[in-house]
């Protein structure tokens, strides 16, 4: 199936043609993974979205005033119109109570219909070379020019520039503006050149990958990379390097498949990594959160079921009786089909006994019921003695901080309260 | 009559699109409906090779699968993978587009939709179809009809499922305290979402659905405090911009889709200056209470 020459011949770099898309791509992922990066510290993941939608107007608007295509001047109109998107945002954001996400979907979307007006306009009107326009909806990456690799290597490399030159205060601003503002920064300023770059970005991709999938050119990358690091200058590396990854899958994917549009498949492959990320990342992701909390509640059931038999004994003065799961339901809640397991579990750790089905302590089973209807006991006492909180307030959060508490802190709780004999209930604390 | 037709159609697109609107900025889920509009691509490429019609049960089907499913993947994200919610959103409307635009490039010889159509859409045409019937002298083609019960379906949705809308719109807590599911309300109305959208899209494109959904109740947000009244609003917005917008792209002879958004977006400008005038004239400079 997989065509190994075609991927050889890519991969030796020898067409030219097929090398400006490859690199104008990466450039290109790499550049607005960057830039993402910040509107998604700065909560506007979406901003990309919104702008891509909004150069429209600017672009038709500059094609009306000049009739040439002239990428350039379309380019002026295109920022203008992003930057103005930008502005009326926070203008009705300030003047009215509407929430920011209705704000967004409305500007966006009359907008981009402003901009389908007047390229009604432009394709009725006999305007030549209106074919450019077309570009900066749907993008097309395969007709990427050599002229077009210079403009994304410029606009690469200033966004490196800058984001090194003001890496600080971008930083600062992002992270905490009111603490940038109260130490002299000019929050407002680097807000525009955020901005500004941001447009300027989306302004440029979108003529490859098309005003839809421009916002995932922005935030994809930078979302999965939060996956994997807490450090900035860590998740801005990261991020670029799954940005310009992407750009090549993309390219090379449309070199071997032809009728394949290349800012779809860069999108798709920047997802695939993205929501890998999402669901398998070490500490973050999905299956990891999944697995701990699963963890937890049968660390806290086996517990549970350990200081249950400890409460039995006690009140029998026999430890070593054996009981049955419905003696432990009679005694506390449990859900039957959990509680099972939980016995089956506790036999293998040999902190229970089994004998058809009548499960008896053993002495490390009982040790750990003991030791947690202690620190029970003692936060209970903690709680009455040194917060003064009503004796009959006081089970409930002990039923919690039990499974908490560290050896260190069950130490440090004794020699606070000094070994007391009792709970404020009249029990006695179990210490041997 | 075409004049007539098209603005028939427009109205009874613009009235469900309106209706759902309100109860969509009152959840602050615009986004999520505009992240809907466009990831029910798939579904409809999905949808088209099984029928072969773009007016089609599985077409239906394929949207709303696909707009609950999108729905689903962002509270995944958000909730289980503890992404923020407008990366959520942005990840997964654009992975379901993108693979929309690649199932559309796949299957480009079966599928008679293309990408600048999803995008654009554009109502004129629906003078071009041949009538199914005729009332008087105004032949009503398929799309109308479709429009038509559309809108009836989300009017009667509307106003039988108000007090649950209500409920889950406005306080979650005591939606659930007295035992009304707010899942089952919200994924209902992500899948009337799904179908208006594909409805609607033929017509007037994935983005200025979005337009007519957001565009009239927020400008009814802003002149009234009261949800019923606030619903008529959308509607009359929704009519109005039908109605000047056929003739003002008729006009300048541009896409009627189009003209219908940027009178829907003059309609906002006016409730924004009649909403912002109307305001006491306290500065709030530098109080807490600014925001």
């Amino acid at each position: 199936m997989i065509d190994w020459t075609q991927i050889v011949a890519f991969l030796s770099f020898e067409n030219s043609s097929v090398n400006v898309v490859v690199f104008g791509s990466m450039l290109l992922g790499a550049c607005s993974a960057l830039i993402g990066t910040f509107s998604l510290l700065q909560k506007r993941a979406l901003i990309g979205d919104t702008i891509a939608h909004s150069l429209l107007p600017g672009i038709c608007t500059a094609f009306l005033l000049y009739p040439v295509k002239n990428t350039w001047t379309l380019l002026i109109g295109a920022v203008i119109s992003g930057l103005f998107s930008i502005y009326v945002i926070d203008y009705i954001r300030q003047k009215t109570k509407l929430k920011n996400d209705a704000i967004i979907a409305l500007t966006l979307s009359v907008f981009f219909g402003i901009g389908l007006f007047l390229l009604g306009i432009i394709q009725q009107g006999d305007y030549a070379n209106q074919s450019g326009i077309d570009h900066f909806l749907f993008g097309k990456a395969a007709a990427l020019m050599y002229d077009d690799l210079i403009v994304y290597g410029i606009l690469a490399l200033s966004t490196l520039a800058i984001i090194i030159l003001f890496f600080r205060a971008f930083f600062t601003t992002t992270f905490d503006p009111h603490f940038a503002q109260s130490i002299g920064m000019p929050i407002k300023a680097i807000d525009f050149l955020l901005s500004t770059l941001t447009v300027i970005a989306v302004a440029i991709g979108i003529q490859t990958v098309g005003v839809v999938l421009m916002a995932a050119m922005l935030v994809t990358p930078a979302a999965g990379a939060r996956y994997w690091t807490n450090n900035l200058r860590k998740l801005l590396i990261y991020a670029a390097i799954l940005g310009a990854i992407s750009g090549f899958f993309g390219a090379l994917i449309s070199y071997l498949a032809p009728n394949m549009p290349t800012g779809p498949w860069i999108v798709l492959s920047l997802s695939f990594f993205t929501i890998t990320s999402i669901l398998f990342a070490p500490k973050r992701g999905v299956l990891y959160r999944w697995n701990k909390k699963r963890n937890w509640k049968s660390k806290l059931e086996s517990e549970n079921v350990l200081k249950t038999f400890f409460l039995l004994g006690e009140k029998d003065h026999d430890f070593t009786k054996s009981r049955t799961a419905i003696d432990l339901i009679n005694r506390r809640h449990f859900n039957e089909i959990t509680l099972k397991k939980t016995l089956r579990k506790l036999v293998n750790k040999e902190k229970l006994i089994q004998i058809n089905g009548n499960y008896t302590l053993t002495a490390r089973g009982k040790e750990e019921g003991q030791r947690l209807s202690k620190i029970h006991r003692l936060w209970e006492m903690y709680l009455t003695t040194t917060l003064n909180i009503a004796p009959d307030h006081v089970h409930e959060d002990a039923e919690s901080i039990e499974h908490i508490i560290t050896p260190e802190l069950e130490k440090r709780l004794e020699e606070i309260l000094d070994f007391p004999e009792n709970d404020p209930h009249n029990r006695k604390i179990p210490y041997r | 009559m075409d004049a007539l037709l098209i603005i028939l159609t427009a109205s009874f697109i613009a009235i469900p699109n309106g209706l759902l609107g309100n109860f969509l900025i009152l959840r602050k889920m615009s986004m999520i409906g505009d992240a809907i509009s466009h990831a029910v691509l798939p579904g409809i490429v999905i949808g088209f090779l099984f029928s072969g019609s773009i007016h089609s049960l599985p077409i239906l089907i394929g949207a709303a699968s696909f707009g609950l499913l999108t729905t689903l993947i962002i509270e995944t994200f958000y909730q289980k993978g503890k992404l923020q919610k407008d990366a959520s959103i942005g990840v997964a409307f654009t992975t379901m587009f993108a693979l929309g635009v690649i199932l559309v490039s796949l299957f480009a010889e079966n599928v008679d939709i293309d990408t600048e159509c999803v995008l654009n859409g554009e109502i004129g045409y629906v003078a071009l179809e041949t009538p199914l019937f005729y009332i008087g002298d105004l032949g009503i083609p398929i799309t109308t009809m479709e429009v038509f019960f559309l809108s009836i379906i989300v009017i009667a949705f509307v106003i039988i499922g108000f007090k649950g809308l209500l409920i889950t719109s406005f306080d979650e807590a005591f939606a659930k305290s007295i035992g009304v599911s707010t899942n089952f309300w919200n994924y209902l109305l992500m899948s009337l979402v799904s179908i208006v959208t594909v409805l609607s899209f033929e017509s007037v494109g994935a983005i200025l659905v979005v337009a007519l959904m957001i565009a009239p109740a927020s400008s009814a947000y802003l002149v009234t405090k009261k949800l019923k009244v606030m619903i008529v609003l959308s509607i009359l917005f929704g009519i109005t911009g039908s109605v000047f917008g056929y003739y003002l792209a008729n006009y300048f002879n541009t896409s009627i889709s189009a003209g219908i958004v940027v009178v829907l977006g003059g309609i906002f400008s006016i409730c924004f200056i009649f909403a912002t005038q109307r305001k006491p004239k306290i500065s709030y400079e530098g109080s807490e209470y600014q925001k």
